[in-house]
């Protein structure tokens, strides 16, 4: 009997640790104002919590329980560390950690997003907001985000410690911006997720084409954002992922090759996922403080919605792409505007802007602008132009799959 | 918190600023209290670089790093966090046409003295 209630235990401690310690390590980070502190207050809290609970029974309010004995373990541990050359500075360090959580509101939500507005602080370098957010926020472990970006995990492990550091050090607050800076840090935050999410959805080097467990993660922050701030660009992001990912299922064969957009079996999209992100446009659009990610969305959506590329409603995806030229100018946008207008007024149409792009120069270093003058090239019956475009896609492309594509393509046009 | 605010401008740039501007932002935040020290510096062309290896003096003409970008005047500020001393920053007026260097100041005097204390309790 007594083994069975011990497993009980066990087992509703493995529960609320999966649910609830990031959550109880956000407001420990307030409480104690240290990570390092905090991450092994949290620990202590659930050794405490396997002694105990066994003994007295699971808490009513577990999270509470756990912030509370998580608080105790850090000043002892201070105290026994004797950190402090006598015993009155002490007590006025152990007096300045606030006791209680303030009754009302729910202050343990706000933690979280403290926790995020942190770690995607811009004053970090980005390849840190990134491994600090998958590691604070996210709860993945160092090992876990080194092998998801292909990174020696003591190379990871130090810019998470240096990262660490400068929030010390430069004092980066514990706080949610004020209404003033909120947009902007906003555009950092969705910068960081949209960042995990495309490591895993096209993965920029590597065997793999995509590495399915990041976008899923970011697609969890997402929604973990939208549901802490619900501002529309966050749901525009949120909308944006999970129409991309609702492709997955297609844009590879078995045998890990690329199927471009025209060619895949769309009776494989995820459907669940193109209703919900389609929902989620529909939501940010109608806010009309929309910004680029919900018109990129808008944009995934109209293709999601369309039964084949050519009843694909080419017009109103070049209209969207003028929408998004005019919030966020940029040369890759613009291509992405000339392939639309390719397939709305044929090749020929397509290839004079996409010439004009690359005689700017800025993107010939792009190895999917070639890819995408080649294939326009093809299109027209003109294989010798594609062939040099596929050439040279094929010179800049660093992904294996990407370039077993561009191999076949270019074997298709007669290399 | 303490932070040092490095202003860093390109010369040209940072001649065609006018100073009044400068000093009327100078007033204002030595009126809130806000700013601890402040000063404006003499172009790079003016600067000295001394080092002592060995016990020998070493005296250079000019700053020690060839850069486009120089070392124009800097504010030493309080500010409650980063957050604050971003702000602060942001609206030093060469920030328009150069950048602003925002770095913690490192409680020096405090650590030493701490330790000695620890030492000697132990």
């Amino acid at each position: 009997m007594d083994d069975f209630l011990a497993k009980d235990v066990r087992q509703a401690v493995d529960t609320v640790y999966r649910t609830e310690s990031r959550r109880v390590f956000a407001t420990l980070v307030r409480l104690l104002g240290d990570f390092d502190i905090a991450e092994e207050a949290l620990h202590e809290a659930f050794r405490a919590a396997l002694e105990q609970w066994p003994v007295e029974g699971v808490p009513a309010n577990p999270r509470a329980w756990l912030v509370s004995a998580g608080r105790f373990k850090a000043i002892d541990a201070i105290r026994r560390n004797a950190r402090f050359a006598d015993v009155e500075d002490f007590e006025s360090f152990a007096e300045s950690i606030p006791a209680e959580e303030p009754a009302g509101r729910e202050p343990i939500e706000d933690d979280r997003l403290r926790l995020i507005f942190t770690c995607c602080h811009p004053a970090l370098a980005a390849d840190a907001q990134v491994a600090l957010t998958l590691r604070e926020v996210c709860g993945l472990r160092t090992e876990e985000i080194a092998h998801a970006f292909l990174t020696p995990a003591p190379t990871l492990a130090q810019r998470i410690v240096r990262a660490k550091g400068k929030i010390k050090d430069a004092a980066i607050p514990y706080e949610v911006p004020g209404a003033a800076q909120l947009a902007e840090r906003l555009e950092g935050v969705l910068r960081v997720i949209y960042l995990v999410f495309n490591e895993g959805y096209s993965a920029s080097s590597g065997e793999a084409l995509t590495r399915p467990d990041l976008s899923l993660e970011a697609i969890r922050l997402g929604r973990l954002l939208v549901e802490l701030l619900p501002e529309p660009e966050a749901i525009g992001l949120l909308a944006l992922m999970l129409l991309q990912e609702s492709r997955r299922p297609a844009r590879a064969s078995a045998s890990g090759d690329v199927i471009v957009l025209e060619e895949q079996d769309r009776s494989l999209w995820n459907r669940a996922l193109i209703e919900e992100g389609v929902a989620r446009v529909e939501e940010a659009l109608a806010s009309r403080r929309f910004g680029p990610y919900s018109v990129q969305a808008a944009i995934a959506a109209v293709h999601a919605e369309a039964p084949g590329t050519r009843d694909t409603d080419w017009n109103e995806i070049v209209g969207l792409y003028d929408v998004l030229l005019r919030i966020d100018a940029s040369p890759v946008i613009e291509l992405n505007r000339a392939v639309a207008v390719g397939m709305r007024d044929g090749p020929a149409a397509g290839l004079a802007l996409v010439d004009a792009i690359l005689a700017r120069g800025e993107l010939s270093g792009y190895h999917l602008a070639h890819a995408a003058r080649a294939d326009l090239c093809r299109r027209l019956g003109q294989p010798k132009e594609a062939r040099l475009s596929y050439q040279k896609a094929l010179e800049l492309s660093r992904q294996e799959p990407e370039r077993r594509f561009l191999r076949r393509r270019l074997a298709e046009v007669g290399a | 918190m303490k932070y040092l605010c490095l202003v860093y401008g390109e010369e040209r740039a940072l001649a065609g600023m006018d100073d009044r501007h400068c000093v009327a932002y100078d007033e204002q935040i030595r009126a809130s209290g806000q700013c601890l020290a402040s000063e404006a510096l003499q172009p790079a062309a003016t600067a000295t670089t001394v080092r002592v290896r060995n016990g020998k003096l070493s005296v250079t003409d000019g700053p020690f790093a060839e850069t486009k970008e120089i070392l124009a005047g800097f504010y030493m500020i309080e500010a409650r966090d980063l957050n604050e001393a971003i702000q602060v920053a942001s609206r030093i007026p060469p920030a328009e046409v150069g950048c602003v260097e925002v770095r913690p100041i490192r409680p020096i005097r405090e650590t030493v003295k701490a330790n000695a204390a620890k030492a000697a309790a132990d």
